[in-house]
């Protein structure tokens, strides 16, 4: 039982880094960025890259990945998104998913459906052992990463300047270019950073799943997306809770219920979610101030 | 005492609605000007246009000399201006410390440091409640910490649209007398305010705006002695 619990909190802590991406570019630029899965994949894709044709090692992978992806990310936003900025949400919603069949099939073209099989790049570290139970070290580097950055990101939007001008363009952007704070260029950091936790958990996600494929990133975004809703969309402790609290769900389904696809476990949770507390559980109801 | 802001044939649109027809007005260092009007009249679109947050279609924004109706609205505060929006717009989930930040965005750690003791001198409400987040004071507070965050620039001109909406009567005086207060340090005043009587009381000059034209323009004293204007927003 306490191998399946750390395994799901390890899944989860992948989930809650993707749900983190998702959580801050809607708190701050009020969207769904349904590409944001498609970042892990090519997150992923790179590191593999880097590895395999360029003989890097694996920390210089790492970098690559995250440097690919940050870049990608405020591609993405400045090409698809910006010009959206005062159109509908639907408007943007559909264009998010072309970004994502776009980043799906672009990756197909270059890297074909053959799955590339990603390197443990954690093989030179021995998996810790409780008890009879054994834990790899992928498990352990996923949920310490985790750790890491829930504490980087609550310090930087609590103490930076920049992390401030984030939370308070999050509130009201008309209000923020008064106080002289460039809403584009916050935008556009918020994609930047969320993006580079996208390779991070790609990176993560395919050492522990090593089979690499252009929808390697469709079905671990839909259940960060989940788990940011589970958790109250917009907020950053909500997405790492929803994020773990999914990964253990899913997991300990998977054990208890073999029969039964884990998936169905986690749509239900969303479901049941959005009918009893639909604001999520840390999600908060945004009082309209005339 | 020359031209501080000079506004000349502006003309700003909502789509095709045409909300301010071709207006022009100035401002002097050390005055404090209003603009009166009734719901609807242009006022909080004249301010946002000057503040950058609207794009004129046409007309001349002169702020000290230079033209600023290009320049991009995160740069207009650097420029020496400061709008105090319609509704306050505090950052709710801010702390009211964290508000006045913003305020200084703009500026370095040092200058917000020493300007943040000074609005909390200004107002020691503030500072009582400097960790509080914004969305749990009082409408009066409110008040007080978006004229604190807007002062937090440091402007030569601040813009204060419709501070007294909503307050009690006696909140109404004190902003009111913070803004005169304001005024005799040395910061200029363009004030919008549906609240004529007081409005005209404090102002040098004032103009009143109907349906996005300028139909009148005096001293405070000539408005509020003035017939038409008396009937229309003086209640006789
Ligand atoms: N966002 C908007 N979209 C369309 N029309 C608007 C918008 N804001 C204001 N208006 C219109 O522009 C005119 C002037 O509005 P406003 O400047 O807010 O007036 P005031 O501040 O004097 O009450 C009004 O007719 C109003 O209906
Ligand atoms: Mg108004």
């Amino acid at each position: 039982m306490l191998t399946y619990l750390i395994n799901g909190i390890s899944l989860g802590s992948v989930y809650a880094i993707i749900a983190l991406g998702y959580t801050m570019v809607y708190g701050i630029a009020k969207m769904l960025n349904f590409a944001h899965g498609d970042v892990i994949m090519v997150g992923g894709y790179a590191a593999y890259c880097a590895m395999a044709y360029l003989g890097w090692p694996p920390a210089a992978a790492v970098v690559f990945s995250i440097a690919v992806c940050t870049m990608l990310g405020i591609v993405i936003e400045r090409l698809a998104y910006k010009p959206l900025r005062e159109a509908t949400s639907l408007a943007v919603l559909i264009t998010a998913i072309g970004v994502s069949y776009f980043l799906q099939n672009a990756a197909l073209l270059i890297w074909s459906s053959n799955p590339k099989i990603f390197p443990n790049i954690f093989a030179s570290m021995p998996p810790l052992k409780i008890g009879d139970a054994q834990i790899s070290a992928v498990t352990i580097v996923t949920i310490c990463a985790n750790i890491i950055i829930m504490i980087a990101l609550t310090l930087f939007t609590g103490k930076t300047k920049m992390g401030k001008a984030m939370r308070a363009v999050s509130e009201d952007k008309g209000a923020a270019t008064l106080m002289g704070i460039n809403v584009n260029f916050t935008i556009s950091m918020t994609f930047a950073i969320g993006s580079g936790l996208a390779a991070i958990a790609g990176v993560l996600l395919c050492t522990a799943y090593p089979n690499l494929v252009p929808t390697t990133g469709a079905m671990p975004g839909i259940k960060a997306f989940v788990a940011a809703v589970f958790g109250g969309i917009g907020s950053i402790p909500g997405a790492m809770i929803g994020g773990i609290l999914l990964g253990v769900i899913e997991i300990v389904a998977r054990a208890l219920v073999p029969a039964v696809p884990s998936d169905i476990f986690v749509f239900a949770v969303l479901i049941i979610v959005l009918l009893i507390k639909p604001d999520g559980l840390l999600g908060r109801k945004i009082s309209e101030k005339v | 005492m020359g031209n501080m802001l000079k506004v000349d044939g502006l003309n700003v649109f909502y789509g095709n609605i045409h909300a301010i027809k071709g207006i022009s007005f100035e401002v002097n260092e050390g005055e404090i000007v209003t603009l009166i009007g009734a719901n609807g009249a242009g006022k909080s679109t004249t301010l946002n246009t000057v503040g950058g947050l609207l794009k004129a279609k046409s007309g001349s924004i002169e702020f000290e000399g230079r033209e600023i109706s290009g320049t991009p609205a995160h740069r207009v505060v650097s420029e020496g201006m400061a709008l105090c929006p319609e509704g306050r717009r505090v950052f709710a989930q801010l702390t009211v410390r964290e508000n006045l930040e913003m305020g200084a965005y703009t500026r370095n750690k040092a200058e917000a440091a020493e300007t943040i003791e000074r609005v909390f001198e200004q107002f020691p409400r503030l500072k009582e409640r400097s960790r509080q987040t914004a969305g749990t004071l009082s409408g009066g507070e409110q008040q007080m910490l978006a004229m604190g965050r807007a002062l937090m620039s440091k402007p030569k001109l601040m813009m204060l649209d419709e501070p007294s909406m909503g307050l009690a009567p006696i909140l109404v005086q004190q902003i009111f007398d913070i803004i005169e207060a304001l005024n005799k340090e040395g910061t200029t005043i363009l004030l919008v305010e549906q609240n004529a009587q007081m409005a005209l009381s404090i102002a040098d000059r004032a103009y009143v705006l109907e349906t996005g034209k300028i139909v009148n323009t005096g001293t405070g004293k000539d408005l509020l002695n003035d017939d038409s204007v008396r009937k229309a927003y003086l209640g006789g």
